[in-house]
């Protein structure tokens, strides 16, 4: 399928999720369709996509909670259809619905998964403490979850997810409902999480958070349309890089730009013209020159860059198109 | 099995249950209401049977007769009427439910030919309070006769040789006094253990689900033996305490006489708490909803062990069909358990049947509900 979509990230013995040619059926509903992907140690790899798309499907069947129709699955190099148990001792999740106890207070919960998860009790104060700074809780302690407000339930939740180190984390739109500077605070928390060595899987249907992932993948319809750093993503869904170029006279700049070597296509947008070309960085150089060699001369030659969001939307829309003609 | 896993579940249901006022009023407020209600409200014994009497002669013999019904524990005489519609009204507005009718020939009859009758107007409504209520009055206007017969030979000078060619004298065992509340106390405590038992755990597993806790929990390495012995144990405290709470109410409170060892007390209604706690969280895992899961707690407990349990209705009376179905009543062995402890003193050894029967019941809820709890969503 998009294979010329899918990152470079090969084969690698530090994979800590595989995922190959996996696929989920609920009935005659098709959930899953033939995803693979992998995801190595210390990445964060987001899961972008619409409502209904198969994230939370995809995690759930990580976190052995779900029975893989078909595929292969690997977490730290273990078959979890084979063994969840083992699995489950190395991840860490934060599901989508908050399901920690909201009748018990902050230090309840905690201790509550440091025991079910068998984190050693000299270890437990220290690990409470760090997960307690970690969600900048302190004070809070004695407080019962349910006073606490939705950011701060959502980094407790984190804290008692990393309770026990575990590798691998899997975060099932972990933001959902939280305000944006709260938001912002929990993508640090990931980061710091990921520059430690955990691996980390984080679905979100905000489109914008997939420029703080490593790698993103893009899931419509419960199949894999995209994967990629968020920059070879824009440049997937546009097919190229994209410049903005103004000049005293567009229509002879026009002209000259559909000979230019590079050059993927041009157009007008507003009284500047959009050029999109296969290298930014090599067109931002050439251009001007070759521009001039013609007797013309652009004002400001700039790269623009589109949002992801445009990008997934482009994308999205492409990978219906697809459907809509091989139906 | 891990001990920090089944510390963790056990201290975390129990923090839940502290903060949770309905399993705590479950737990505490109707085990106590129950043993009082049923308690008292539960008594086979007929006593001062509310009678009208109607003396048609008005004689000192017929008082004399009214005198017997009044001193006689099993009737009250509520009413005296003057003419059968006022018996009837009576009768009717369940004033009374027996009435004793004087005829106005009483005296000249009884001197005369040395034999009168008197009319006894029944309420059967409830047939068998009337059969009871016959057999008593014959017993009192029997005393009664053989009373005037003896005061009439008196009378004549004559001494009776009182000829019994045999006679059978009896002696009651266990519940001497023949008194049913000692009989049905003992086995209204495993009435109410099972209903409350039952009640409790029926909400632990499914409280996870509604709440959405659960499907953490179960990501987790937890095992499911460890969710659920760390779940029963602490609603096995529960049930103990609830336990001596209701079996102190029937020995002090009641008066039921208790004969038996407090060791072997403990351990079968450890068993049986066991079995029905294990029954609660069974349904909770099938049914994942609390009221489902309460609804039919309540329905598995409290109809076939007020029904079937024996514990008011005497097993070996029902028909053989029903009979063979009671040996799937958990609650009837304990039932049995309870009662022989208190009335009758039976060792442990003495009991190893129904303790055999518990042993095996506890075992196959437990391994059932372990093989029902699914770490999985699909």
């Amino acid at each position: 399928m998009t294979s010329a979509l899918t990152s470079a990230a090969g084969p690698q013995s530090g994979d800590q999720i595989i995922v190959e040619d996996l696929v989920k059926r609920f009935g005659g509903f098709v959930a899953v369709d033939h995803v693979s992907f992998r995801v190595g140690r210390g990445e964060i790899m987001g899961f972008l996509g619409p409502n209904g798309a198969g994230k939370s499907t995809i995690i759930r069947i990580l976190c052995g909670l779900l029975r893989p129709s078909g595929g292969r699955v690997l977490v730290a190099g273990i078959d979890v259809a084979n063994d969840p148990e083992r699995v489950r001792e190395r991840i860490g999740y934060m599901s989508q619905k908050f399901s920690l106890y909201r009748d018990l207070t902050v230090e309840e919960n905690l201790k509550f998964f440091g025991g079910i998860y068998g984190v050693p009790r000299s270890d437990l104060a220290e690990r409470m403490r760090f997960a307690i700074d970690m969600a900048g809780l302190g004070g809070r302690e004695k407080a019962l979850v349910a006073t606490l407000a939705g950011g701060w339930q959502q980094r407790l939740a984190l804290g008692c997810a990393v309770l026990h180190r575990p590798p691998i984390l899997f975060l099932d739109e972990p933001t959902s409902g939280v305000e944006p500077t709260s938001r912002r605070r929990f993508w640090d928390l990931i980061h710091t999480l990921a520059a430690d060595g955990v691996t980390v899987l984080v679905s979100t249907h905000y489109m914008d958070e997939a420029e703080y992932c490593h790698r993103a993948a893009l899931i419509n319809q419960g199949r894999l349309i995209a994967v990629g750093s968020p920059e070879e993503l824009k440049r997937s869904a546009l097919g190229g890089e994209l410049l903005l170029l103004e000049s005293a006279s567009l229509g002879p700049v026009l002209a000259a730009l559909q000979q230019a070597p590079g050059v993927l296509d041009c157009s007008v947008f507003g009284n500047a013209l959009h050029v999109l070309v296969d290298d930014a960085a090599q067109a931002l150089q050439a251009l001007p020159a070759f521009l001039e060699q013609r007797g013309l001369q652009p004002v400001r030659l700039q790269r623009i860059r589109p949002s992801l969001e445009d990008a997934f939307v482009q994308l999205i829309a492409v990978d219906m198109a697809k459907r809509r003609a091989a139906a | 099995m891990r001990f920090c896993r089944l510390k963790a579940i056990a201290v975390k249901e129990v923090l839940q249950i502290w903060r949770d006022p309905r399993s705590l009023m479950i737990a505490l407020l109707l085990p106590f209401t129950q043993m009082f209600l049923l308690g008292y409200g539960v008594n086979l014994d007929l006593k001062h049977i509310p009678v009208c009497t109607f003396d048609r002669e008005g004689s000192q013999l017929s008082q004399a007769l009214f005198k017997h019904f009044q001193a006689s524990q099993y009737f009250a005489i509520v009413r005296n009427v003057s003419s059968y519609p006022e018996l009837r009204a009576a009768i009717d507005a369940a004033d009374c439910s027996l009435g004793i009718v004087v005829p106005p020939d009483f005296s000249e009859r009884l001197n005369d030919a040395g034999a009168a009758s008197v009319q006894a107007v029944l309420d059967a409504s409830d047939d068998n309070t009337a059969n009871i209520a016959f057999g008593y009055a014959s017993a009192v206007v029997s005393g009664y006769a053989s009373d005037v017969q003896l005061t009439q030979i008196d009378r004549q000078g004559r001494t009776l040789q009182q000829i019994e060619p045999m006679v059978v004298q009896s002696r009651v065992w266990f519940n001497e006094d023949l008194e049913s509340r000692n009989f049905i106390i003992p086995g209204l405590v495993a009435v109410i253990m099972a209903l409350v038992g039952a009640q409790l755990t029926s909400l632990t597993i499914s409280r996870e689900w509604e709440r959405g806790t659960m499907e953490l929990l179960i990501s987790t390495p937890v095992q499911p033996n460890e969710v659920m012995f760390g779940k029963l144990l602490p609603y096995l405290v529960m049930g103990w305490l609830d336990a001596a709470f209701c079996l102190a109410i029937a020995a002090l409170w009641f008066g039921v006489p208790y004969r038996g060892t407090i060791a072997a007390l403990f351990l079968t209604t450890t068993l049986f708490l066991f079995v029905v706690l294990s029954i609660g969280y069974l349904l909770s895992v099938l049914i994942r909803s609390q009221v489902g899961a309460s609804q039919i707690a309540l329905l598995l407990t409290m109809l076939p062990t007020m029904l079937l349990s024996g514990y008011v209705f005497p097993i070996d009376q029902m028909p053989k069909v029903i009979q063979d179905v009671t040996y799937l009543i958990y609650s009837r062995y304990y039932v049995e358990i309870v009662k022989d402890l208190f009335l009758k003193g039976s060792s442990i050894t003495e009991l190893a049947m129904p303790i055999m029967f518990l042993i095996v019941y506890a075992l196959a809820v437990t391994v059932l509900a372990a093989r029902a709890f699914r770490k999985r969503l699909d």
